[in-house]
């Protein structure tokens, strides 16, 4: 019987000829990430609770200052302390300081430190965005991420794995962004949990590394264990002068067994919103067009590399954010802002009357930098809109991609982005 | 630290999909180390539940509808649960992150869909976790748990993850001197 791609991962980290779905098996790991919330407590736990006193790889473990940092109050400050104070005292290799990283999601694709055929472990839940490369990738805990740190393994259930067979090509405006939300209103917030969602089919082949991203990097939005693809000359290619160690791509055989496949045509998914307040809430844009907005925020890990900025500026450009409203857009990485800068997409941003700042998850968890106040309503390129997400429980958020989220902040409402520009340029759509 | 072998308490119910923003909002994570300070917000993101915190007695039991505590890996997620005081979590099931969390935490949580549909807010429960059957004492119902897998049953019992790595570490630590 053959195996899925996440299946011979398991197996192989695991120092096994084959594992089935539901096989509990402890497995090494290729590649482990923690951040400014998920560190201090790993850190404590692993050296006062485990009792270790040296981490198992320190070339192998990437640390960001994201999620609440440049410190966003004294508390902050002080979870920030303890993670830079922990990567140093344990040699971690690749710390990302502030200013100089950015998202973990983006920081460690954009580094090539997250390989084909690998087993990566990342405390937070979008982890399962680097299964685009062709790896295992999923999200743990702050416990889960101490074990790995003073091991380098970790237990796991081998997950059944959903196929996901993408026909036909996307059409003009709808992106990634827009057939992964499709996908998951059709399969519910809970559709594939603790699964593995393979991805494949042709029309993969049209969408780019940083669109595949956005893609794997909703899977756990079904509560998939992780979200995973095949290599092919888009991963070879994203890799090329990027990746930090050697690797071997994985693949389905093709008597691998899947619990089930799901077939689409891609061709017939519109431009799409997840409705308040949950990511499942799929609609086509044309039912919420006309929504009124008082923020729309372009950012997060799922929608902020440098393919989703430009699509965003080019809506922009010669146009003005509405009275009423405010666009905040927040870059994914500092080399995601270092790009931008270059190709003069910030001042695009700024003479529309953007709010730009720096890269942190910010206001995607409510975290800082665009926090919803009471009834607010915000449209978002982010991944989650579950009550409180992005600040008060009352607050309505619709997620959606760039370009829908930049055009409806010139209009004020939402709105499809041919209302302001007529054709996105062929180059960067 | 070993499992009770029964604990009893009343039930809080909750619906589906609660997840883990719902459970403890982002910006307590501030709190990341401080479990007291985590219960006191434990469940304020669900609405209408804002004090909820405030009015659970030690030893109570939450019970969840589906995917219980999906979104966000935060552990905080069942720390501010147990920091409220709860002492058992059952749902109909877990979202993987909060399970996984929970179980290496040592923190007993059950999967029954038939306890989810019938217990109702305020019945008194008592729970055998090593049998994994719920008993309703104001109803006079029964209701089975799901089994885990072995291992996580026995992480469970060991007292979670913490234990089980130092056991790992010492095994090392022998192998290398053995080895000398």
């Amino acid at each position: 019987m053959g195996m899925t791609m996440t299946e011979k991962i398991l197996a192989r980290g695991a120092g096994r000829e084959s594992v089935r779905p539901g096989d509990l098996v402890l497995a090494r790991v290729d590649f482990a990430m923690g951040h400014d919330l998920t560190i201090p407590p790993a850190g404590k736990i692993m050296r006062e609770q485990m009792g270790a006193e040296k981490i198992w790889d320190p070339e192998r473990v990437a640390v960001t200052q994201d999620h609440f940092q440049p410190a966003k109050d004294a508390a902050s400050a002080t979870l920030g302390r303890l993670t830079r104070e922990f990567s140093h005292s344990m040699g971690i290799k690749w710390y990302f300081e502030v200013g100089q990283g950015g998202i973990c999601h983006t920081v460690l694709p954009e580094n090539g430190l997250v390989l084909p055929g690998e087993l990566v472990v990342g405390a937070d839940s979008h982890s399962c965005t680097y299964g685009a490369l062709n790896n295992f990738a999923t999200g743990i805990g702050s416990t889960d991420l101490a074990c790995v740190l003073a091991l380098g393994e970790l237990w796991f259930r081998v997950p059944e794995t959903l196929k996901f067979v993408y026909h036909n090509r996307l059409k003009e405006w709808v992106e990634a962004k827009d057939l992964i939300l499709y996908v998951i209103g059709q399969i519910g917030v809970d559709g594939a949990r603790s699964k593995a969602m393979e991805h494949t089919g042709e029309a993969l082949r049209h969408i780019d590394m940083e669109a595949r991203l956005t893609m794997t990097n909703m899977a756990i939005e079904a509560g998939a264990k992780n979200g995973i693809m095949e290599f092919d000359e888009v991963t070879k290619e994203y890799l090329d002068g990027r990746a930090k160690r050697p690797y071997t791509p994985v693949s389905s055989d093709s008597d691998a067994e899947y619990e089930k496949v799901f077939e689409f045509d891609v061709e017939k998914v519109e431009l799409g919103v997840a409705k308040p307040m949950s990511p499942d809430n799929y609609a086509p844009l044309s039912e919420v067009a006309g929504t009124r907005l008082d923020q729309v925020f372009i950012g997060s890990c799922t929608n902020s590399r440098i393919t989703d900025l430009r699509r965003a500026a080019a809506v922009l450009e010669n146009h003005k954010v509405a009275p009423g409203v405010r666009l905040i857009i927040t870059p994914s990485s500092h080399q995601v802002a270092i790009q931008a800068e270059k190709e003069g997409l910030i001042r695009t941003f700024l003479a529309a009357g953007a709010a730009w700042t720096t890269a942190t998850c910010g206001a995607c968890l409510g975290g800082h930098m665009g926090v919803l106040g009471e009834g607010e309503v915000c449209l978002s390129t982010t991944n989650r809109n579950f009550p409180g997400r992005m600040g008060h429980p009352k607050a309505q958020v619709y997620l959606s991609n760039p370009a829908v989220a930049a055009a409806s902040a010139v209009t004020g409402v939402i709105s499809h982005p041919s209302e302001v520009l007529k054709h996105m340029p062929a180059e960067i759509a | 630290m070993s499992l009770p072998k029964v604990v009893r308490g009343r039930a809080w119910k909750f619906g589906d999909n609660i997840d883990t923003d719902q459970i403890i909002p982002a910006k307590y994570a501030i709190y990341s180390l401080d479990e007291t300070e985590l219960g006191k917000h434990a469940m304020e993101g669900v609405p209408g539940h804002e004090t909820w915190a405030g009015g659970v007695t030690r030893g109570d039991i939450l019970v969840g509808g589906s995917n219980f505590g999906c979104g966000s890996s935060r552990e905080i997620a069942p720390v501010a649960i147990r920091g409220a005081g709860i002492s058992l979590v059952v749902a109909d099931s877990f979202a993987r992150i909060f399970f996984r969390n929970a179980i290496n935490m040592g923190y007993p949580i059950l999967q029954s869909p038939q306890a989810a549909e019938a217990v109702e807010e305020g019945d008194e429960l008592e729970v055998d976790l090593e049998e994994g059957i719920i008993r309703n004492l104001t109803k006079g119902d029964e209701y089975r748990a799901e089994a885990f897998p072995q291992f996580m049953t026995d992480l469970l019992k060991m007292g979670g993850l913490v234990p089980w790595v130092r056991k790992r570490l010492e095994e090392r630590r022998q192998r290398a001197a053995v080895r000398g």
